[in-house]
């Protein structure tokens, strides 16, 4: 087993520290050494999108990210995105739309319409899509997620 | 008196007979009296004193619990169809 | 039994109750589950498709520094010959274990053969590169025709053919064959103006949910298993980890965590009693995982089939005849959905004279599992694309003849049993009222077409428990795994009842241990079954409500009644309170309320679906893109509409992927060649357009509010009308699934 690393990194605002093996991607210590379980792991190869999270502004599958490449940088995950006593816009639409069925795509797909909302606050359906198409639900069709995010833009 | 339609592969044993109106109150009493009529039919459908487990048994169209406690009626329709796979778990 | 009212409750569209935990990501899913002590379990799997296996050496797996446990097929108790009856039809206990670890044989790529239990998943997973198999290579049977030939190497030396109680002398690949008949088909055929006879081949398709299986087991020095996991059954998981591990029912007790989809696929059990052997052989909770490429390789994809279809027809475009031959494949172990496929093949018309014979056949690929409306979408593909080409041929609008034919309440199926009433006829108006039917349809290359279809949906056994809160709110304790909103359609249905907000309901679902037995999520069975014991419950709630207002009223229970929310006296004394009003004086009036329900109710009543699409194709590339989509469901009632339209578009789009890309590809060793999300190509938000969800309510007079299942009809036809609108397009009809660009520019002649 290699040495662990020590790493410093800014997670949802806050500064965290943590041990993690050179191997270990992004989404095993976000889950396994901090127990942040909101991304999920779909395929470990970068081809679904369930562990989608923001690291200094770009969206990027965390499974394809290692843990020791977070140094000094900043990381967003599905945690950080409500307040205390309030949701995040886009999670708002989601539930109005009903946008989630088994939920298990859900924090990918709001964090990548995050960061599709961040750069471009009016998209129109096609730019939805064109953006989205990283990100597979198998429950709803994608029509309620797209109507969700096209709300959450107008609501914006 | 309870109607039974024998599945095709069963027709071998009733002559070709499709369909066959037997006395009986329960599930039991209709297939004991089936076999009166037709030796072997009983031990197509059931193993000891249950049902085989491949096989469904619809009432009036109603899938039933599959027992042969199940009660039937004067007018009732009986079909033994394949049971369904699909997920299917039940205790019996 | 049918409450035919204007509702407060039903048909709205209510924030589901575990919204918020699933939108910020606190919902915990099965992989999410941590405990102290934690181990990690990881699955070896075989590299072959077909061989006997000679030797397993542990030794230098065991070695490794970090691992804790090496199990195989040998750890499991000897399943003999016994016959574990898990409801589904007589399920070989020894089937069922060596699909676990394989014990003497492996039979597809991907099987599992050992399992390693150490303190961190990547020592786990290189201790798995540790373990030496000896294997002596077998030929692989990759195909059903190929399976069903005389000579064809054997995957079972002991199989032999059973059709309905009877079993064959010769060993063979066909575990069964079954059979329907109605009427006099050669005489329904010698009738017939026009006789269209096709052939067609579908591939193994996936289900494809997002997460992968996962179990943590542990053991506590009592003999008591504890498992976490993601199922869509509690119940059923506990029945299956009992008999394969020969464990009584009582000592385990199965903690259903959230589930990441499921469809059919996650019913079976692959890794949760690997999970109890590791944490039986090491003391200490384990965690196994499976990887995407395990999900593929090592659980039930729906099965390849080859169909034969043929259809008789009057020049007036009545149906006299229709023979199906079914040839579906098992997988590794009998049990393929060949039965449901002959249930639902003709089931949306009206044909005197049937005749359908099916075969169960066992290949070298995994055992089959369900997937949403199991073995429907095979049989629909064939017949809904015969019937369009007859319509054809006879000049009859293809919406038309299926009006013409359409069965109704009272019409005998092929298999048997009378239709009750169905919806059928009102999806196809529905459809060929709606605007996509009527909008111009003209451009080169593009096509439109349309496919209906059936799925019989189930009951079973459900449970609810509900206990009243005193500031009238009340707690739905229920054992349904919630896939996909349906703690809220199943308290909506409790809210009804007592004439509270759905907002007042707080339902949870539970372990074994803690609730009534309740089948699995599936069939289409849920807000119907499940809704129907939370029903039930309210009901027995709404009576001790009733004995209550009358013990503070000192009058007769006969002289309270109980409407929108309200408990009033009647005959005398004016007296009113309200639901909310009565929960805060339980205490005086006998202490607690909990109510109860539980059903296994035969009446699930038939769904119907109609689809319209609109397609483009591109004859350079044969790349066929869905312009315009419009799926018709009869819904009998939409409790919460919302998550109706999002069974009917997340069916339809499974459909569009399996119609247009989705299938296994196997090299000649019988190695899956594309199993991962790259390559395994699902559809994604940019391939699709929106999915016009239209529902219809034809009560189902089965269910007190009318409910039918919608989870699995909309998968139905989406393969007939996407092959329908590309023959539109271009004029080439498609028999083969998928119809991939390659197939495509195949059928044109092109390559």
């Amino acid at each position: 087993m290699a040495r662990k690393s020590h790493v410093q990194t800014t997670i949802n605002g806050e500064t965290v520290e943590f041990l993690c093996e050179p191997r270990q991607s992004l989404l095993e210590v976000l889950r396994d050494e901090l127990h942040l379980t909101g991304a999920k792991e779909g395929c470990n190869n970068g081809n679904c999108g369930a562990c989608s999270v923001i690291l200094d502004g770009r969206l990027v599958n965390s499974c394809l990210v290692l843990g020791v490449e977070t140094e000094g940088k900043s990381v967003e995950t599905i945690e950080g995105l409500a307040a205390p006593d309030k949701l995040h816009p886009i999670q708002d639409a989601f539930l109005e739309n009903a946008a989630l069925q088994c939920g298990i795509c859900t924090p990918g797909f709001i964090m990548s319409a995050k960061a599709l909302l961040d750069q471009n606050p009016n998209p129109t359906e096609h730019e939805v899509r064109y953006w989205l198409a990283g990100n597979l639900c198998r429950c709803t069709g994608y029509d309620k997620i797209v109507r969700a995010v096209l709300d959450a833009a107008a609501a914006d | 008196m309870p109607t039974v339609a024998i599945p095709s592969l069963l027709r071998n044993l009733t002559s070709g007979e499709e369909s066959i109106t037997v006395p009986g109150t329960t599930i039991r009493e209709v297939i004991d009296n089936l076999e009166d009529r037709y030796p072997g039919l009983k031990a197509r459908l059931c193993e000891g004193d249950r049902i085989k487990p491949g096989i469904a048994i619809y009432v009036n169209g109603l899938l039933t619990r599959g027992s042969i406690l199940e009660r039937v009626d004067a007018e009732a329709e009986i079909h033994f169809l394949p049971a369904i796979g699909g997920g299917r778990s039940a205790p019996r | 039994m049918l409450e035919n009212k204007d509702y407060k409750v039903i048909g709205t569209r209510p924030i589901r109750h575990d919204g918020v935990d699933k939108v910020t990501g606190r919902a915990l899913y099965g992989a999410d589950f941590h405990a102290a002590g934690l181990l990690h379990g990881r699955v070896l799997r075989s590299p072959h498709a077909h061989a006997k296996i000679i030797a397993i050496d542990t030794s230098r797996a065991e070695a490794l520094p970090g691992v804790k446990a090496v199990v195989t097929a040998k750890d499991l108790p000897d399943a003999g010959d016994k016959v574990a009856d898990l409801g589904e039809g007589a399920v070989n206990l020894k089937h069922l274990c060596d699909n676990i670890l394989a014990s003497d044989k492996v039979l597809y790529k991907g099987h599992a053969v050992a399992a390693v239990a150490a303190t961190n998943p990547h020592v786990a997973e290189e201790a798995c590169t540790l373990i030496d198999v000896e294997y002596e290579v077998l030929p692989p049977v990759l195909e059903v025709r190929q399976a069903m030939e005389p000579d064809a190497p054997l995957l079972h030396e002991h199989l032999r053919t059973t059709s309905l109680g009877e079993t064959a002398a010769e060993p063979s690949n066909v575990a069964s064959h079954i059979q329907h008949k109605l009427g006099d088909p050669e005489k329904g055929f010698a009738a017939a103006d026009i006789i269209i006879e096709r052939e067609f081949v579908t591939g193994t398709v996936h289900q494809g949910y997002i997460e992968p299986h996962n179990a943590t087991a542990h053991y506590n020095a009592d003999g008591q298993l504890t498992i976490w996991c993601s199922t869509q059954g509690a119940f059923t998981v506990r029945e299956q980890v009992a008999e394969i591990l020969q464990y009584p029912v009582s000592k385990i007790k199965v903690v259903p965590m959230e589930i990441g989809g499921g469809f059919g696929g996650k019913i079976s059990v692959y890794i949760k009693p690997v999970a109890a052997m590791l944490a039986k052989k090491t003391g200490k909770p384990v965690k196994v995982l499976m990887n995407r490429a395990g999900v593929f390789e090592g659980t039930g994809p729906t099965p390849a089939s080859f169909i034969r279809v043929k259809m008789g027809a009057t020049k007036e475009g009545q149906l006299t005849a229709a023979q199906g031959y079914l040839a579906f494949e098992a997988g590794a172990y009998p049990g393929s959905p060949v039965g449901p496929g002959a249930m639902c093949i003709f089931a949306p018309y009206s044909i005197e004279n049937v005749i359908i014979d099916g075969y169960d056949v066992v290949v070298n690929k995994p055992k089959t599992a369900p997937y949403r409306a199991p073995g429907a979408p095979n049989v629909a593909f064939g017949s809904e694309t015969v019937l369009d080409e007859i319509a054809e041929k006879l000049g009859i609008d293809p919406l038309e003849i299926r009006l013409l034919n359409g069965a109704k309440a009272g019409d005998r199926r092929a298999d048997g049993p009378v239709h009750p009433r169905i919806g059928f006829i009102e999806t196809v108006e529905a459809a060929k009222a709606h605007p996509h039917y009527t909008a111009p349809n003209g451009k080169k290359h593009h096509g439109r077409g349309v496919a209906s279809g059936y799925w019989f949906n189930i009951g079973l056994e459900s449970s609810v428990t509900i206990n009243v809160n005193s500031d009238g709110t009340i707690n739905l304790i229920e054992g349904s795994t919630d896939i996909g909103g349906t703690r809220a359609s199943i308290a909506m249905q409790a809210a009804e009842v007592l004439g509270i907000p759905a907002e007042s309901v707080n339902p949870s679902v539970v372990d074994t241990n803690s609730v009534g037995y309740t089948a699995v999520t599936g069939g289409s069975r849920t807000t119907y079954a499940t809704g129907y014991a939370a029903y039930e419950a309210a009901q027995d709630v709404k009576q001790q409500m009733i004995a209550r207002a009358a013990k503070l009223w000192e009058v007769d229970e006969a002289n309270v009644q109980f409407a929108d929310g309200e408990f009033s006296s009647i005959n005398g004394k004016e007296e009113q309170i309200s639901f909310r009003d009565l929960c805060a004086r339980l205490g005086e009036t006998g202490g607690p309320v909990v109510g109860s329900g539980t059903v296994n109710p035969g009446g699930a009543g038939g769904a119907y679906a109609t689809h319209v699409v609109d397609v483009a194709v591109d004859e350079e590339t044969g790349k066929v893109d869905i312009l315009r989509y419009t799926a018709v469901q009869d819904a009998g009632r939409a409790i919460h509409p919302s998550y109706v339209e999002g069974q009917i578009q997340g069916g339809a789009v499974q459909g569009i992927g399996w119609a247009l890309n989705e299938e296994y590809i196997y090299n000649a060793e019988g190695e899956m060649t594309n199993a991962s999300f790259l390559d395994y190509r699902m559809p994604t938000c940019l391939d699709l357009p929106m999915i016009d969800a239209v529902i219809v309510e034809v009560p189902n007079p089965g269910h007190p509010y009318g409910v039918r299942g919608v989870g699995e009809v909309p998968i139905v036809p989406p393969m007939a009308a996407i092959a329908n609108a590309i023959y539109d397009a271009i004029g080439v009809r498609m028999r083969e699934l998928p119809m991939s660009p390659d197939r495509v520019l195949k059928a044109l002649g092109k390559i």
